[in-house]
């Protein structure tokens, strides 16, 4: 099927669970081995949860889906260990050109700021990402990947959840204490509980084909309206490993799905779009409508939902598996601090309230390019097709073209893990409370490291420390908390970082001033950061009882101050 | 509270609307949308404020109502 890849086979093996005398309970069950099942096993895995991973088939994402990849899915990545040869194999762009007709409209450059480790987005097929995701899966031994273990049913009750599941060998049952669906849009599990999965499905349909070719077109996203080569309609080009290129061409509600996949008449359009003579081979077509939709909740007692499972958007901005890592990262560090006892299993209702409105969020975006792309009624299409006119020559119309908002991680601002800034003292930028942290440069025994590296698993204390003093008085709060804080003294000389670690305390110079402008933090500032990278709280001067109560709050208990309140 | 100036602004109207009546003489149906279009867009680049224009779609469609 594929020139370029060999699908792998993991092949089946029967399980022990499948001759035990009792059912076999696990902590957590991960039903699904996609991009986010596997995220989520590998960041449980990583923090010291056992986890065992049901798939009903032994490999890889078939044919052509996700494509690309958001600069904060590969900061994720990076923490899981796995990001070093997706980035190496992937096609690393940030510059994407929008055209009308047959002329430029518009071009965009996704990270204009430098001083991150990881790029602004990559292009990598599907198939690679799962391939890379199951290798580092497998060289963890907290994971069990069973392969062709498809569920068939699911039974929840107070404690935990029984599973039917059917192997080649037949059927047997299993126990989780934690259930986690990741089984993709169409969701067994989902259906099984009866749940309602709601939202819209657009009246459009869409070419997916993959080509290879020795292309001449640059590694930049390339999106048409209403081009020469493919009138009335749109077509998005983008640049994968290996040469193959992704050729996306609306064809309107009215396409016949079975005509349009076959060769005779994919072949024609594309030469018509990449040039009569150019040569190239073809490796995949598909025929896709789209949809936005998702659950009511994410949560349903034991039974917590990821990915696809819980949400699906269009794919117009990427925001597919990217949102679905985010909640894979999101949710693994709560279950891990549910499991060992150190939080209530109340702090999983934060990962629903975080995640629907990060899925709202995605949902939104997502169907406003689809609306853009597929105008529903005439004077949509003129207002669609005036902000393309207007915006040749206009650069205020620009910021009105609507082909992809791309995946952006979403800040929490509401969440009820987070602690409000300080009456008095003034924050300024991005780094809110609830917002994802931004990379930095620093340098580390004097050679260069980046700041999301030093960040880990656990909470983390970061101190922007004059003295290492100051540092030493942070580690002995960390050090009192039964939840896992890390410190890290951020120094603005080499000689204050090297007194820190003298002093035994993880610590980085920055060198250019970078973390401290892009946290706007000064001297003394203190920024306590989940394990998931999202700042909990911050503050000017540390205080050991705001950070009690902050850190309290971000895990989901009740803190003092509001106890002795009540 | 008004943030779309209500009040009379127009410097010239009659001015204003012989010209945009002159401009939408003899378009067809699709031009006329097409033209109006990008009319709208520029002026709401011009008011700019998000609550201001929320209000003029407002007053707008209650006008349509009416
Ligand atoms: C055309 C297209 C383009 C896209 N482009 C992008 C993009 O550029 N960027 C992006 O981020 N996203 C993109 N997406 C979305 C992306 O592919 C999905 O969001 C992503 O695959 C979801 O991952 P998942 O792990 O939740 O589910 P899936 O990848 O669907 O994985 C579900 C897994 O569950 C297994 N399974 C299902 N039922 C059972 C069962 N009963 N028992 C056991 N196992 C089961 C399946 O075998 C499968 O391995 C695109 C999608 C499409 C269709």
């Amino acid at each position: 099927m594929h020139s370029t890849y060999a699908y792998p086979r993991f092949g089946y093996r029967r399980s022990p669970d499948q001759d035990a005398p009792e059912r076999a309970r696990h902590p957590v069950v991960i039903v699904g081995a996609g991009p986010v099942g596997l995220s989520t096993a590998i960041d449980l895995a990583l923090q010291g949860v056992r986890v065992v991973v049901l798939d009903e088939d032994d490999t890889v994402s078939i044919g052509s889906r996700a494509v690309c990849y958001a600069k904060r899915s590969l900061d994720i990545w990076d923490r899981l260990g796995v990001a070093a040869p997706m980035v190496a194999k992937g096609v690393g762009w940030q510059h994407g050109k929008v055209f009308h007709h047959d002329h430029l409209v518009y071009e965009f450059n996704l990270l204009p700021e430098s001083g991150h480790k990881m790029p602004a987005f990559i292009n990598l097929q599907q198939y690679y990402l799962e391939d890379y995701l199951v290798q580092r899966a497998r060289g963890l031994p907290n994971i069990e990947l069973r392969w062709k273990h498809k569920v068939l049913g699911v039974a929840p009750a107070e404690d935990g959840v029984t599973l039917q599941v059917e192997t080649p060998d037949g059927v047997h049952a299993l126990e989780a204490e934690w259930l986690v669906a990741a089984d993709g849009a169409r969701s067994a599990i989902r259906r099984q509980l009866g749940l309602e999965f709601k939202g819209q499905v657009f009246r459009d349909r869409f070419l997916i084909a993959d080509v290879v070719m020795q292309g001449d077109f640059p590694a930049e996203r390339w999106f048409w309206f209403d081009p020469p080569f493919h009138r009335e309609q749109s077509a998005l080009l983008h640049k994968q490993s290996d040469n193959v290129w992704r050729i996306d061409l609306q064809l309107g509600w009215d396409a016949d799905p079975e005509e349009e996949q076959k060769p005779e008449r994919v072949i024609p359009r594309l030469k018509a779009m990449l040039g009569e003579d150019k040569p190239f081979e073809l490796e995949w077509v598909s025929i896709y409508t789209f949809q936005c939709r998702r659950l009511d909740r994410f949560v349903h007692g034991r039974v917590l939902f990821v990915g696809d499972a819980a949400h699906q958007v269009s794919p117009f901005g990427a925001r597919g598996a990217n949102s679905g890592l985010q909640d894979a990262e999101n949710l693994a560090w709560k279950l891990r601090l549910v499991l060992d006892g150190l939080a209530p299993a109340g702090l999983l209702e934060s990962y629903d309230a975080e995640r629907v409105l990060a899925a709202d969020e995605n949902i939104l975006n997502s169907t406003r390019s689809t609306d853009f792309i597929t105008p529903k009624t005439p004077m949509a299409r003129a207002l669609r097709d005036a902000v393309l006119d207007l915006a040749r020559d206009h650069a205020f119309a620009r910021p009105l073209v609507n082909s992809g908002r791309l995946s952006m991680p979403s800040t929490y601002a509401d969440s009820a893990l987070n602690t409000p800034d300080a009456a008095g003292e003034d924050f300024a930028g991005a780094m809110v409370p609830g917002a994802p942290c931004t990379d930095a440069p620093v340098l580390k025994e004097g050679r260069p490291a980046w700041l999301l590296e030093q960040l880990g698993f656990d909470f983390t204390a970061m101190l922007f420390a004059e003295t290492p003093a100051q540092a030493q008085a942070v580690a002995a709060w960390a050090a009192r908390q039964a939840i896992p804080v890390r410190v890290l003294a951020v120094a603005p000389d080499a000689a204050t970082a090297a007194a820190c670690a003298a002093a035994g305390l993880p610590a980085v110079e920055d060198h250019g001033g970078l973390v401290a402008r892009r946290y706007d933090a000064r001297p003394g500032t203190l920024h306590l950061i989940r394990p998931d990278q999202h700042v909990a709280a911050r503050r000017r001067r540390f205080d050991p009882a705001a950070f009690d109560d902050a850190l309290a709050r971000a895990t989901g208990r009740a803190p003092a101050a509001l106890e002795h309140a009540a | 509270m008004s943030r779309l100036d209500l009040s009379p602004r127009l410097t010239a109207p009659d001015a204003f609307l012989a010209a945009l009546t002159e401009r939408l003489r003899g378009l067809d149906e699709a031009e006329t949308r097409a033209f109006s279009a990008r009319l709208i867009l520029l002026l709401a680049n011009q008011v700019g404020d998000q609550a201001a224009l929320e209000e003029a779609l407002e007053i707008a469609a209650g006008g349509q109502e009416a």
